[in-house]
């Protein structure tokens, strides 16, 4: 895999504080070439029969293909629900742009990787009654929040200026569906605490910046996000994020 | 990699390495890692860290880093006092959406106290309430009072909830592409990094919740309503130019095009119109609507700092041109 790629720097081998290794623990940016030339082209599996995305930014872009698969397949699997056919025309304007959205994110992402890109993942998503209206946006919620954790989480193995950029384009959409989402579950939990380390003034509220908490959105990085991802994964689709430790 | 060992060759370089770090055991303890396996894997965030605390909070920090920060922190003041004064205000949040507005002051306070934090004696000086003039009318002098507003097109803002919506997305939008747009000057600093893009999605979170109370949550449906009123939860193509497109000021900026608007370079940061469909060369086919609304765009600073200078009165000396 990622033959056309310089292998990642080993994260262990290091000993001495060359110019190279302090450029990376500096955060110094790394030239990248170009992404169309580079990445993951033969879905190549791991001991656990997963499909690793690979290393570098095409590799955290081909991670966040993976998610986007996901979520692009569970809204059109919304639309050809009971729920969905059953859903009041507001709703049902939700869940089409939802699925417009991350289809869009999903084409993006094939596109731009091109040759580097992961298969087609296979979805199960046996758990998700398609019929009851909870079951639908407990599903939904549960992938928005993910997604925004996993970009969030995501942002500190990018090299590329670029292609932070574009997570940072896309994360947001993300966040603007999570929140939407939420409070059509429970008006007024667009933030709460699951998601967010929801801050408490310890005085005065009208003093800014005293108190505990931070109002930090929960970041998660990618072992733990491709664990949650799998659950909804086929054998033989479900991915590994190896080299984003 | 031997953390000691780097330790030892800065010392080659900062004799004075020692006495920044107290001692050799108790930087683990800083970290509160004491007796646990340091592996490789946290090395590179550990060290970051460890340097953070050495200089001093905020003062390695690179003039570059600082800037993006200080403008972040100055945008969160300009929306915690926004959303403390509508909180005092008598009779303009709802008793339903108050929860929502307590939440969204408490977690710009949060933000605040993260950002000086890290910014350390580089932070700005911490603006007073009367530092701001939430009407849009940049009044000249300090306004008293927690529901003072100058002369501007918004002066129902404490008085009236639809201009407080109005203003309040406005802010949120606006501090989405500042954020996103200073994010990649922050990539040096992995865990600076990662402390905005966690700043950056909750601002997204806010600004969904108050285009859902616009929109009015059991009335989504309307595809043909004029943005202005009732917008999305996401932005749409330029949102017909937001809120208040034809006031001065404008809201038309917020979802604008800044500087440079684009580039040949697919890479290159640039900050093209909320409208836009071209991202790293692709250009998204099919559905031009939906296309604008998977991605939001960054905005430079100065455009940034042009938005938020309206509300702000003339001797703050904030969002400096």
């Amino acid at each position: 895999m990622t033959k056309l790629l310089l292998p990642p720097e080993p994260a262990a081998q290091p000993t001495s504080t060359s110019r190279r290794s302090f450029l990376r623990y500096s955060g110094a940016t790394m030239a990248v070439g170009g992404l169309l030339l580079a990445g993951c082209d033969d879905d190549s599996e791991n001991g656990n029969n997963r499909i690793d995305v690979g290393s570098g930014d095409p590799g955290i872009l081909n991670y966040a293909y993976a998610l986007e698969q996901l979520e692009a397949a569970f809204y059109a699997a919304v639309k050809g629900g009971a729920y969905y056919t059953g859903a009041p025309a507001s709703e049902k304007q939700i869940f089409d742009d939802l699925a417009l959205h991350e289809q869009i994110h999903a084409d993006f992402f094939k596109t731009a990787l091109g040759n580097g890109a992961i298969k087609a993942l296979e979805p199960d998503f046996s758990t998700i009654n398609f019929g009851d209206k909870n079951s639908v946006l407990t599903a939904a919620q549960a992938f928005e929040d993910l997604g925004v954790a996993a970009y969030n989480g995501a942002g500190r193995f990018i090299t590329a200026p670029g292609y932070l950029a574009v997570a940072g384009k896309i994360v947001s959409v993300e966040a603007r569906h999570a929140a939407l989402i939420r409070d059509l579950r429970s008006y007024n939990s667009f933030v709460d605490n699951d998601v967010v380390d929801l801050f408490t003034p310890s005085g005065n509220a009208s003093t800014p910046g005293v108190g505990n908490g931070t109002g930090l959105e929960r970041s998660k990085r990618p072992a733990e996000v491709v664990e949650t991802a799998n659950q909804f994964l086929k054998e033989g689709s479900k991915i590994s994020a190896n080299s984003f430790k | 990699m031997d953390l000691f060992k780097l330790i030892k060759e800065i010392e080659q370089v900062d004799p004075e390495i020692y006495d920044r770090l107290d001692s050799r055991r108790r930087v683990f303890k800083h970290f509160g890692m004491a007796g646990k396996a340091v592996t490789a894997a946290v090395l590179p965030g550990l060290v970051s860290g460890l340097f953070q605390r050495a200089y001093g909070q905020g003062t390695a920090l690179p003039a570059d880093i600082v800037a993006v920060l200080n403008l972040a922190l100055s945008l969160e003041y300009l929306e915690f006092y926004f959303y403390d004064s509508g909180l005092k205000a008598p009779n303009l949040i709802p008793t339903a959406d108050r929860p929502a507005f307590e939440k969204i002051r408490n977690d710009e306070s949060g933000h605040i106290k993260i950002l000086k934090q890290t910014l350390g004696s580089l932070a700005i000086a911490e603006p007073a309430r009367s530092a701001f003039d939430y009407s849009g009318g940049r009044n000249p002098t300090p306004l008293v009072g927690d529901t003072a507003v100058g002369n501007g097109p918004f002066r129902t803002v404490f008085t009236a909830y639809p201009i407080f919506l109005g203003v309040s997305q406005s802010f949120v939008d606006t501090g989405i592409r500042a954020y996103k747009g200073g994010a990649p000057v922050l990539m040096p600093n992995k865990d600076v990094l990662e402390a905005a893009l966690n700043i950056h999605s909750v601002e997204a979170r806010h600004s969904s919740h108050v285009r859902t109370i616009r929109r009015g949550i059991t009335n989504v449906a309307n595809p043909t309503a004029p943005m202005n009123a009732q917008p999305k939860s996401w932005v749409s193509l330029q949102d017909n130019g937001g809120p208040s497109p034809d006031t001065n000021p404008s809201t038309r900026p917020v979802y604008g095009a800044g500087n440079p608007a684009s580039s040949s370079d697919p890479l290159a940061l640039v900050f093209p119109a909320e409208d836009n469909v071209t991202h790293l060369g692709v250009a998204i086919p099919g559905n031009a609507t939906a296309a604008s609304e998977a991605f939001d765009e960054p905005l430079d600073p100065t455009s940034v700092k042009n938005i938020a200078r309206n509300f702000v009165v003339v001797t703050s000396g904030l969002f400096p041109a």
